[in-house]
């Protein structure tokens, strides 16, 4: 319970959005022209929310009972998020009705999967986790077929839905078995008992299934068939969402349970497992992106080798990797909804010109487009001086401390491929005459969002040192 | 311990073979005379129209959803409703506040679907 | 004379692997989805099962959390297909296929 006020001030975040939908509820039940006043709002929420997360970054605590930290990178976390959604509402502005019927819903919908995200960032129970992860996923089954005209939003809605539940289902039954073996779903009661269950085959079940479900929400190898459909047929800028904001509070919230887990070393039991899906995301996401002619596949393909390289930072299991998947996480986020923000941009009515091929002289056009989307190539592909380049030396760092040599050699392996794929857009910008005369749509939103995604590129490329030492001292 | 549910067994036993022994005594010892009004599907007395496989109006699922989430919300009171003496004397007034506030954002969403026109049948 | 647990878990295992196979070999949307609330509801047993088990109550509140986010789901499912079944008159995931590569 609330004790003071005090502890409303710490969670005054989850505050703002929670508060943002009730009052976009309420506008829109009762405002016929709903989506100014809707956009405006979001953009109000989602800025004074990230802003706020980053002023309090330093009052660390943990409230309700021990249900929900603030503070510390938990704030680090809530800024990616709300700043990702900040940038996704931005780029939304005119895409919507680019892509088809603007619906009162998108919006209320956008914060809600926001505020999920925050939770399963803050959660210190496996009730938290819970709620949260099916507040966001049910959120953005629902923004993935939005458009209920258009068939492939449905299908692909349909897809993301079935598989989600799916995984939602293993990690409900995972948190079952740890309940009943552990006798708690308090993390922090977790951690003091682990050691005394390592031997317990039904705790170890519970916790492999629980990973096994969150492999599939951070699209990872074994359970990445849905990636590239969902994000295909999604409108752009929610894939954007997806593959940023999803995929970064599905690894917080793993982080969460795993810090509780390795605590101790004794969670090395599961870095066989995190091993297996690294290397083979890493791989597969590389080599399939290359044979793909639809930039939303490819970024998809993409988006499950990223998952790879964030999760060696979970087999490393030390601090650094910790602070290395975060510090991954906003570089992430921030180059990859560029990335689709562009890609939002250029697409035609009717989810035309998605092809990579539409991308050929681009840099005659355009070069302000051209020049922004070869910074977030070059950042995902990881050349330096960008945030991706830090990003993966992180986590490349934390492996090789913690004796997997290897596994790093597989991530620069795979890092080397995926530079064909991700440079061959570029190269297509710049040194190819254009076949089809493609023009880009005007959208003084959208080119604000892309600008702010490059910026925060830039930025964490250039401060990286000053960001993870902020990091590695909340850990 | 497996002793103790012999006697639902034989219950088992006797509804079985009670059940089965009335159908097929009827059949065996019953006189057979069929005729067609006999034969035709019973509807209480009705003339049977159509087949069974009809398209329902989709206002029946919308109507059907909507009642799942505002049927099942109220799980969540019956627990506090039971407990709330003993809540109020441990944390007094924010035992009420708490589903207070729940209960407002349930008619929240309540209110959006009725102006939404989610309950208009035509 | 109380039914041991372990009874209660190899019966919400068995349950939740019938889920399983179900998702995995079934071809209706609407089955698919039926399954997967099966394995949810495996979870619950398991859930319960503990609850009981421990004299500990954490373990039935979870499964009031876990039946309303599956009555939740479940309307959004729904909704999905039904979107899905108006345009393209079929539920047949097999046929539910133009998003590949």
């Amino acid at each position: 319970m609330l004790n003071s006020l005090q502890d409303l001030y710490h969670i005054i975040p989850l505050l703002i959005v929670s508060g943002g939908i009730l009052v976009s509820i309420i506008v829109e039940m009762y405002s016929k022209d709903s989506e100014k006043i809707l956009f405006a709002l979001s953009i109000l929420v989602f800025g004074a929310a990230g802003l706020f997360s980053l002023y309090s970054v330093n009052n660390v605590s943990i409230l309700f009972n021990g249900m929900l930290a603030t503070g510390g990178n938990v704030n680090v976390f809530s800024f990616i998020f709300n700043i990702g959604a900040f940038i996704v509402t931005l780029l939304s502005a005119d895409y919507i009705r680019k892509y088809g019927t603007y619906y009162g819903e998108y919006y209320i919908i956008l914060q809600s999967s926001v505020l999920g995200m925050m939770l399963m960032a803050g959660a210190k129970d496996l009730f938290i986790i819970f709620i949260g992860l099916e507040l966001m996923s049910i959120s953005f089954y629902v923004l993935a077929g939005l458009n209920r005209k258009r068939y492939n939003a449905n299908e692909a809605s349909l897809k993301y839905f079935l598989l989600g539940a799916f995984a939602t289902g293993f990690i409900v039954y995972g948190i079952g078995l740890i309940y009943g073996t552990a006798q708690t779903t308090s993390i922090d009661i977790l951690t003091v008992r682990f050691p005394q269950l390592t031997g317990n085959l039904l705790f170890l079940a519970g916790v492999l299934l629980f990973l096994v479900g969150f492999t599939f929400k951070i699209a990872a190898f074994p359970f990445h068939m849905w990636v590239p459909d969902v994000y295909q047929g999604s409108p752009t800028v929610v894939a954007g969402l997806f593959s940023t904001g999803g995929k970064a509070a599905a690894f917080s919230a793993i982080l969460v349970t795993l810090a509780a887990l390795f605590n101790g070393n004794v969670g090395s039991l599961f870095t066989p497992y995190l091993i297996f899906v690294s290397a083979l995301s890493m791989i597969y996401g590389s080599i399939v992106a290359i044979s793909q002619d639809d930039i939303k596949r490819m970024l998809a393909y993409s988006s499950i080798s990223h998952a790879g390289y964030l999760a060696i930072g979970l087999a490393a299991g030390n601090s650094e990797g910790t602070a290395g998947i975060i510090f991954y996480l906003a570089a992430y986020s921030f180059m990859n909804l560029g990335a689709f923000g562009i890609v939002a941009l250029i697409e035609g009515e009717n989810e035309t010109n998605l092809s990579i091929a539409s991308y050929a002289g681009l840099a005659k056009r355009n070069p302000a487009l051209a020049a922004l989307l070869s910074i977030f190539m070059f950042s995902l592909s990881g050349i330096p001086p960008f945030a991706g380049f830090f990003g993966k030396y992180y986590v490349f760092f934390a492996a090789i401390k913690s004796g997997l040599t290897w596994l790093a050699l597989i991530g620069i392996l795979s890092s080397v491929i995926s530079v064909y794929f991700y440079l061959r857009i570029v190269v297509l910008m710049y040194f190819k005459d254009q076949g089809e005369e493609v023009i880009p749509s005007k959208s003084a939103m959208g080119m604000v969002g892309v600008v702010l995604s490059a910026i925060l590129v830039v930025l964490l490329g250039v401060f990286p040192g000053s960001i993870i030492n902020l990091i590695s001292s909340f850990l | 311990m497996i002793i103790e549910y012999i006697p639902i067994f034989v219950v088992l036993i006797v509804a079985i073979g009670f059940a089965v022994a009335t159908v097929l005594s009827s059949g065996i010892f019953g006189p057979q005379r069929p005729n067609s009004e006999k034969l035709s599907t019973y509807e209480s007395g009705m003339t049977p129209v159509g087949s069974t496989n009809e398209r329902v109006s989709v206002k029946y699922y919308l109507v059907a959803m909507l009642f799942i989430i505002f049927d099942i919300e109220v799980i969540f009171v019956y627990p506090w409703a039971v407990q709330f003496q003993n809540l109020f004397g441990e944390i007094g007034i924010s035992a009420f506040i708490s589903m207070f506030i729940f209960l407002v954002v349930l008619e929240l969403g309540y209110l959006y679907v009725y102006k939404k026109g989610g309950f208009k049948w035509d | 004379m109380t039914i041991p647990i372990e009874y209660y878990l190899a019966l919400s295992a068995f349950m939740f692997l019938v889920g399983v196979t179900g998702v995995l070999i079934r071809r209706n949307a609407i089955v698919v989805f039926m399954s997967i609330e099966l394995m949810l509801n495996s979870a619950n047993l398991t859930l319960v099962a503990f609850s009981s088990y421990l004299g500990n109550s954490v373990g039935q509140i979870f499964v009031f959390f876990v039946m309303t986010v599956a009555a939740a789901e479940a309307a959004v499912g729904l909704a999905i297909i039904i979107a899905l079944f108006r345009n393209k008159l079929t539920l047949n995931i097999d046929e539910i296929n133009i998003l590949k590569w």
